[in-house]
């Protein structure tokens, strides 16, 4: 039981520990045999129990179904015997009650008596009358037997005792199977003498033969002693020893199984006699009485079989199903775990980056204005031998400044990659407020911005001020290239990936060649003016939020940047 | 306007480097009041409200921001550059929500800085013609 469960219990602890613990393929292993054990032992334990409950039951109904009718044959051919016997035995007792002794001993009255005795009942051999000292004083048959004595033999013994009697099956003088019935009788004088019959045994196999058994079956008579009383098929001939022992007394039908002699498996049903000493026996085959067991035995085994073959074979593919989820859920959680590692290492030299470059872009600064003024002191003095090559050194350190501006923005744009914060936002709203940080110069310049957000826009997950740093862009970008009171559109709606959203201008619009190149870091268009980041930086952004950047442009008729952005973060690192 | 009237202020706590600004820009004819935090910020636009004040966004005290939302609130036609030394967009987006006019990155042009000035203080003149 405490093995059970431990069965039961063993892959669910697996499992949470699995969870845990990183996981190697023997565990896998182990996991999946425990899990395929668990799911089959609770499919095919109540299985087996129902099958076995069901086998047994259903031997039980049949065996039922076939002992029955044999019980049922059994007792009524006991009756016929018994009525057979009982039917000879009131004749010869109403023959020797309605008689006197000495018509019985009139020969030619005895022989008529006897010949309708015959004609009226089959069966009857002889008819003898026997007087008080056992001689046959008259006798009617094929035998010559008048005169015989009788008083040393057992029956005569009985029938004076009893009154009545019936024997066993014997061959005695006549060298033929046959009982015999006698009965005494007393005169009002008190003398005594006995009516004794011999009956044919031919009557008995009647009997049997009209319990139409098959073939296999068998059915005969024995006497207590386990002497056969008519031929059996299997078990002797007649008057031999029943080549099996007598079964238990009981004179109700009853039906036992047995092996037989011969090695079968037989149902025997047999009832003993209580009037006579006989007991009749009907062996049936197992074999033969069970055919149609046999075929429902064959029909649940296949069903057995295949059941278990077919929850082995599920038990199978759900456990390599659960398995493969649970290694692939395994996986995605340690590539997450790295990405995260990743991008704490990431956002921690980030960090660091931000915190140097601010650390020297204030000296920096100073710097650049204490160089400049120097600059800006020499330009207005007036001419002096050293002022050229002193005005020289100084823009060399002013170029300097440049060179290290320029690495500290690098660092700081690094850090701000690095620097990605993911909120559930509304790019509706976003849109406009990063609109209405140009609405001053656009307003200044009579540049007409529209807005046509779809109300219907999903909110996203993203980075709110990476997108504002984008829109920004993009829409710097727009108002550099439109001339006063040009026009800008910036459209956004729902898209089957996630949210379109698009920026329209009627500027001045791009070559091939300029297109081709926008988005690498340090191309510029404006002469002096722009970094040539802008559009680089934008398209690091938009690619590292998952979504995409593309552009349309026609010269002297405008541009269009169109970006598609995922509604979740996951789906754009999936 | 001429550049002679211009009246700008200059904040930061990097004083050498705000000195050295504002020296700069008084050679190029812009008179320029240096104060170097947050609280004399507050009570120099308080005095003579300038047309542009130039503000550092990180600063001991007050914070550049919060200054920015201050004089927003008590002198709404200032107009504010703010100023960041590191590279957080963040601050700037912050600042121009809160109504900055532009932002600029250390070290800075001083040139880009004067057409800064020069652009926000035309917007605050026809934001002044357009209100009247």
């Amino acid at each position: 039981m405490r093995k059970l469960a431990a069965l039961i219990k063993h892959p669910l602890r697996e499992l949470t520990s699995d969870v845990d613990d990183a996981v190697s393929p023997e565990r896998y292993t182990t996991l999946r045999r425990n899990i395929i054990a668990l799911m089959v032992a609770a499919t095919l334990i109540p299985l087996s129990v129902m099958a076995v409950l069901n086998y047994y039951e259903h031997q039980n109904a049949m065996a039922r179904e076939i002992q029955n009718p044999l019980r049922v044959l059994v007792n009524k051919t006991k009756n016929s015997f018994e009525l057979f016997l009982a039917e000879r035995t009131s004749t010869v007792s109403l023959i020797a009650s309605a008689y006197t002794y000495a018509e019985l001993a009139d020969e030619q009255k005895l022989a008529r008596i006897f010949s309708v005795m015959k004609r009226e009942f089959e069966g009857f051999v002889d008819l003898g009358l026997i007087d008080e000292h056992g001689t046959q004083v008259n006798y009617v048959g094929p035998y010559a037997l008048a005169g015989k004595n009788y008083a040393d033999q057992r029956w005569f013994q009985e029938v004076r005792l009893k009154g009545k009697y019936v024997s066993d099956v014997f061959m005695g003088l006549r060298k033929f199977p046959h009982v015999i019935i006698a009965v005494q009788h007393m005169t009002e004088d008190g003398r005594t003498w006995i009516l004794r019959a011999t009956l044919d045994t031919r009557q008995f196999e009647r009997i049997i033969a009209s319990m139409s058994l098959e073939p296999d079956a068998d059915a005969f008579l024995v006497n207590t002693q386990g002497l056969l009383q008519t031929s059996s098929n299997n078990y002797g001939k007649v008057l031999e020893k029943l080549t099996f022992p007598l079964p238990p007394l009981t004179f109700e039908p009853t039906v036992l199984t047995m092996i037989d002699p011969l090695g079968r498996e037989v149902f025997l049903a047999y009832a003993y006699f209580p009037e006579a000493d006989f007991v009749l026996m009907a062996a049936k085959p197992r074999s033969s009485s069970l055919k149609t067991w046999y075929t429902v035995r064959g029909d649940l085994l296949f069903i057995f079989v295949a059941g278990v073959a077919l929850v082995l074979f599920a038990a199978m593919r759900v456990t390599d199903a659960l398995i493969r989820r649970m290694k692939e859920a395994e996986d995605r959680r340690e590539l997450a775990l790295r990405e995260v590692e990743h991008s704490q290492k990431l956002s921690s030299i980030g960090r660091l980056a931000a915190g140097v470059a601010h650390e020297v872009n204030n000296p920096l600064a100073i710097i650049n204005e204490k160089t400049g003024l120097m600059k800006d002191i020499l330009s207005i003095q007036p001419d002096f031998p050293a002022k050229e090559k002193l005005l020289v050194q100084v823009d060399s350190v002013l170029r300097a400044v440049e060179r290290c501006r320029g690495i500290t923005h690098r660092m700081l744009g690094f850090a701000r990659r690095m620097d990605v914060s993911i909120e559930e936002l509304d790019l509706t709203e976003l849109i406009r407020e990063t609109a209405g940080f140009l609405a001053n110069e656009a307003m200044h310049r009579k540049v007409d911005v529209q807005l046509d957000l779809d109300p219907e826009l999903p909110r996203i997950v993203s980075d709110r001020s990476q997108l504002q740093q984008v829109f920004l862009n993009l829409l710097n970008n727009a108002l550099a290239a439109v001339a006063d009171g040009g026009s800008i559109m910036v459209s956004a709606q729902p898209d089957e990936a996630g949210v379109l959203v698009s920026v329209k201008d009627n500027g001045c619009g791009m070559s091939d060649e300029t297109m081709k190149h926008i988005f690498e870091p340090f191309f510029t268009t404006k002469k002096g003016k722009g970094t040539g980041l802008g559009l680089s930086i934008t398209y690091g952004i938009i690619k590292r939020l998952g979504g995409d950047i593309a552009v349309e442009s026609t010269q002297g008729v405008g541009t269009t940047l169109t970006i598609t952005l995922p509604k979740g973060q996951r789906e754009a690192l999936a | 306007m001429n550049k002679q009237d211009w009246k700008i202020l200059l904040v930061d706590d990097e004083h050498e480097f705000i000195t050295t600004l504002a020296e700069r820009l008084e050679l190029r004819g812009i008179a320029a009041r240096v104060v170097f935090d947050g609280e004399s910020a507050l009570l120099a636009v308080a005095q003579d409200e300038p047309h542009v004040m130039v503000l550092d966004v990180l600063m001991p005290g007050i914070k550049g921001l919060e200054v920015l939302e201050r004089v927003k609130r008590s002198n709404p036609r200032v107009q504010v550059l703010l100023l960041t030394g590191h590279g957080s967009t963040r601050d700037g987006i912050e600042g121009m929500r809160l109504g900055a006019f532009d932002y600029m990155m250390k070290p800075l042009s001083i040139d880009t800085l004067i057409e800064k000035m020069e652009s926000a203080i035309d917007y605050a003149g026809k934001a002044a013609n357009l209100g009247q």
